[in-house]
């Protein structure tokens, strides 16, 4: 993020259900609408936001996911965090592998999300829970 | 209690998912589809994914499980109508979905289905 980056709305919703990854999605692909993504970008974020929610609710219990649209002179983007006060990662780069799990997932939603996003922040504490914080850009 | 249809067309059973599954659905649908081979003793499933805007790591678990369950059971899945953003995400996402079937609409997924029948049952030709 530069210092021309300014904050246009933002949103929150709780991660506490399954139906809440739906919903999760549905306004994720709204928002990524309304700033003009292309289908390709808007299926990419609405998938990212997809795994990173259900990792806060399975792995973490249930959390938040906040929503930020961005504006950064004539760029526009959408900055998603998912929250969790749950268990936390103890290993960090062990979790970003692919095939890695400590559930019975196949180990993409990390790694994976991480390549369907420009920008992607990983912040866990054991015992604290894990944030995640992913930004794609128009 | 929400459900995905399953229509019968003959000793092939059709699934066209129209609607933003949550997981239990999707787990739902797997079970559901499982059975209706067993009990209707279809040889093929369609499973038409052209209205998804979405296929996210669990639901192509589900579709990659369904695909080996009922290759078990004895009956091929074809898995048709992927919109291209969705193909794009996927295997951007690191899920290439082996070993499921593919085609671009119903129609040429039920040609794949009738042609596997007529050589009979050659595995080899059906499977990627």
């Amino acid at each position: 993020m530069t210092a021309m980056t300014t904050l246009h709305s933002s949103g929150e919703l709780p991660l506490k259900t399954e139906r809440d990854i739906v919903l999760g999605r549905q306004t994720v692909r709204r928002l990524s609408q309304e700033q003009g993504f292309s289908l390709v970008d808007q299926t990419k974020i609405v998938t990212a936001a997809s795994e990173l929610a259900r990792n806060a609710l399975i792995y973490g219990g249930g959390g938040v996911l906040i929503w930020e649209v961005l504006l950064d002179g004539i760029k526009r983007g959408l900055r998603l965090t998912f929250k969790d006060e749950g268990p936390g990662i103890p290993n960090l780069e062990l979790a970003l592998t692919d095939g890695w799990t400590s559930g019975h997932g196949l180990g993409l939603g990390l790694s994976g999300a991480r390549r369907l996003v420009n920008e992607f922040e990983l912040d866990s504490a054991v015992g604290q829970g894990t944030r995640v914080t992913v930004t794609r850009w128009k | 209690m929400d459900r995905i249809p399953i229509l019968r067309m003959g000793e092939f059973l059709l699934v066209t998912i129209q609607v933003d599954m949550h997981d239990e659905l999707a787990m739902r649908l797997q079970d559901d589809l499982t059975n209706a081979i067993q009990t209707k003793g279809a040889k093929g499933v369609l499973i038409d994914i052209s209205a998804m805007e979405m296929v996210d790591s669990f639901i192509g678990r589900m579709i990659a499980d369904i695909s080996g369950m009922a290759q078990i059971l004895d009956a091929k899945t074809v898995l048709v109508g992927m919109q291209p953003a969705v193909a794009i995400t996927l295997v951007e996402l690191g899920l290439t979905l082996p070993g499921v079937a593919t085609a671009l609409n119903v129609d040429r997924g039920m040609q794949l289905l009738r042609r596997s029948m007529d050589d009979g049952d050659d595995d080899a030709s059906f499977q990627r």
